[in-house]
């Protein structure tokens, strides 16, 4: 295998990551700010991008349908904090999980229902269409590219944003003591709907920018809420650098096992064998790295004890 | 007036004790709603569309949710309080295994409209069990046909890790004589290709064969094309369909598709078929569709030779079907002996018709092609 292969795949995996990042984040500040389980969180995904697809087949212009998918997750999230998630903060989790669940199965079939059972087409624009050639011979993806700076960039606002404003000190403090920070005289059902609306927000912006180059279906979000889960389960609930370094780690890991593991295993068995041991190994590697994470520091990367 | 609400009244009985003679219940289990729905939906459709001048066709649906264990549940329910006599409908293998040896077990039919497991057609086939559409190596192996043909020398190919994926590499490989550069099983439900076709790109293969049903074809197709790739792509007809095409878009232009069934192969049957279900429905067919179709012209073919009363005799019906008044869309039709079809299987390519992309017949792959497990079924 080339250097340049190695690379192209690593970009892939960091790719990957981010993608991830913008799922996790959300969920993480939700559970860390309210302590609410939101299963509801990979609907905001389809929401995403399904809003962008009907916004770019309406305009034909790609950033504006992104733009859409930022907004319209975002109106919707409020509304359903407002009317619905807002209740079962003081109830415990198994009947935020039944509440949630059932919103996955109102949003997915509303969906179903207002733009059909087939799949819709969303694709990228022509200037990011093909390869780019960076230094080193390598090729890669200029849209993948793209997404991985629009990764880098949300990261470093949501650093900015936690660190540096009032808000991010309000939902820092929220994360530490919530009864305190209602004593204080803050707005807190306030910053929940804005917390929350937040989260929303970045789940759309990863669908609409995954829908590009997936497909745009009902039921797109569950597979990612899953992985994404998974990643703040080992970076630390509530953490947003550990959802970073959490989905980054996945994101590598499952890239490059996918790439690295048949050929491990046709070394020592029968090729046909490998190709199947290898990739079933491949695609259980995101859970194991979960397990022994657990093992080893129960709250996670960079939860707290 | 008493006279008239008397002779009412018997004319009402007389319809009840006509519909009671040969009604024919038939349970339709298939996926309508959540992913792949679109699948589900098209069957039903072609069916109900099919049976729908015949009034001793009562259907019963249930939405499987693409959940084997609802399926099963469904069944159950349908067999034991519906009483029905006939299953159809599942459009997955995995599901179709759940469901299929326990209905054919307590005496009741069940005919594929979709989903060809090898081991229904092989060691655990059935007199009770016939399949409409395809045994599930076929369109593969028609498409390792087309590739040889065409000068291929070298495939890289990819399908999801799970046994119609399996099926479906060995289908192509029992019929490519080319070598195999490099054989890809990927995560079941995976959407996210870049991985996979970055190794393509890095190989010497002078062509790719893929199978990947639903949502991972669409990502595959559009992010293949996306990366520039310069080589043929083929693959079956699943991921070129009529609800496919639309969310692909001009990704899938060229590219070559095996099925045995196309919107345009001329007979009447298949004819008044695609303009039949345009009216009804507003929207082009789509193979499942033609074949949900197929699955309901046999019963209505097989309700005109024998009573579903008489199990052995409704059971020869349908098996003489093809030779005593069905005609399918797909032209020429036989049952293999162990009840799967004999057909002809076609190459098709994804063309630009009026502004919307669609599957134009180009060759006939395998003519009056039966299946690999005829041998290993003893019924």
């Amino acid at each position: 295998m080339s250097l340049q292969l190695f690379i192209e795949q690593l970009l892939n995996g960091i790719q990957f990551g981010f993608m991830l990042f913008l799922m996790s984040a959300g969920l993480t500040l939700i559970f860390g700010v309210m302590g609410l389980i939101n299963l509801a969180h990979g609907s905001f995904f389809m929401i995403g991008a399904f809003s962008a697809s009907f916004v770019a087949g309406l305009t034909g212009n790609f950033f504006l349908a992104i733009l859409a998918s930022l907004i319209f997750p975002a109106l919707i999230g409020i509304v359903v904090e407002f009317s619905i998630i807002r209740k079962l903060y003081e109830r415990d989790h198994l009947d935020q999980v039944l509440a949630t669940f059932a919103l996955i199965l109102i949003f997915s079939e509303a969906t179903r229902y207002i733009f059909g059972a087939f799949p819709l087409f969303l694709d990228i624009p022509n200037i990011l269409q093909g390869n780019i050639l960076l230094p080193g011979e390598i090729v890669y993806s200029k849209y993948r590219l793209i997404i991985i700076i629009i990764g880098l960039f949300i990261a470093l606002g949501l650093y900015f944003l936690i660190n540096r404003t009032l808000l991010g000190i309000q939902i820092k403090a929220g994360q530490n003591d919530r009864q305190m920070i209602r004593v204080l005289g803050i707005n807190i059902s306030r910053l929940y709907t804005i917390v929350f609306a937040m989260g929303a927000a970045l789940a759309g912006l990863a669908g609409a920018l995954i829908g590009a180059i997936q497909s745009v279906e009902v039921g797109m979000g569950e597979p990612v809420l899953i992985l994404a889960f998974v990643v703040i389960v080992i970076g630390g609930i509530g953490s947003i650098k550990g959802a970073l370094i959490g989905a980054l780690l996945i994101g590598v890991l499952d890239t490059m096992a996918r790439l690295f593991l048949p050929i491990f295993f046709e070394l020592i068995m029968e090729t046909s064998q490998a190709l199947s041991l290898g990739s079933s190994l491949a695609s259980m590697s995101a859970y194991l790295l979960m397990a022994l994470v657990l093992i080893f520091r129960p709250t996670g990367l960079f939860g707290k004890k | 007036m008493f006279k008239k609400s008397i002779s009412t009244f018997i004319l009402f009985l007389l319809t009840i004790s006509y519909a009671y003679g040969d009604k024919v219940k038939v349970g339709m289990i298939t996926t309508l709603s959540g992913g792949g729905s679109g699948l589900g939906i098209d069957i039903r459709d072609g069916f109900a569309l099919a049976v729908k001048d015949e009034p001793n066709i009562e259907i019963i649906s249930g939405d499987d949710q693409r959940k084997p264990d609802i399926a099963v549940q469904l069944a159950d329910k349908m067999i034991q309080s519906d009483k029905v006599d006939i299953i159809t409908g599942i459009v997955w293998s995995n599901l179709a295994m759940a469901v299929v040896p326990a209905v054919v077990n307590q005496g009741k039919f069940y005919l594929s409209p979709n989903a060809g497991p090898s081991l229904l057609a092989g060691k655990k086939c059935h007199k009770n069990y016939f399949n409409i559409a395809w045994q599930n190596d076929n369109l593969h192996e028609a498409a390792g046909g087309y590739a040889s043909s065409a000068g291929f020398k070298n495939s890289f190919i990819i399908a999801p890790n799970y046994p119609a994926g399996k099926d479906a590499l060995t289908g192509y490989k029992r019929y490519f004589k080319g070598s195999i550069e490099n054989e890809v099983y990927t995560k079941l439900g995976q959407t996210d290709y870049a991985a996979e076709i970055a190794k393509i790109r890095a190989s010497k293969a002078d062509s790719v064969y893929f199978f990947l049903p639903g949502g991972m074809g669409i990502a595959f197709i559009k992010q293949f094309s996306q990366a520039q790739v310069d080589l043929p792509l083929v693959g079956p007809a699943f991921s070129f369909d009529q609800g496919i095409l639309k969310a692909v878009g001009n990704a899938a232009l060229g590219v070559k598709n095996t099925s045995q069934w196309s919107k345009d192969i001329e007979n009447a049957e298949n004819k008044k078929f695609v303009e039949d279900f345009q009216s009804a429905y507003g929207r082009l067919p789509s193979l499942y569709a033609s074949q949900g179709y197929d699955t309901g012209k046999i019963i209505v073919s097989a309700m005109a030779n024998a009573s579903i009363k008489d199990i052995d005799a409704f059971r020869e019906a349908l098996k003489n079907a093809p030779t005593q008044g069905f005609k399918s869309t797909r032209g020429k039709f036989a049952f293999s002996s162990n009840h799967h079809p004999i057909q002809d299987i076609y190459v098709r390519e994804v063309v630009e018709e009026n502004g919307t992309l669609t599957n134009k017949l180009i060759s006939s792959g395998l003519v009056d092609h039966s299946n690999f497990y005829v041998d290993q079924c003893k019924m």
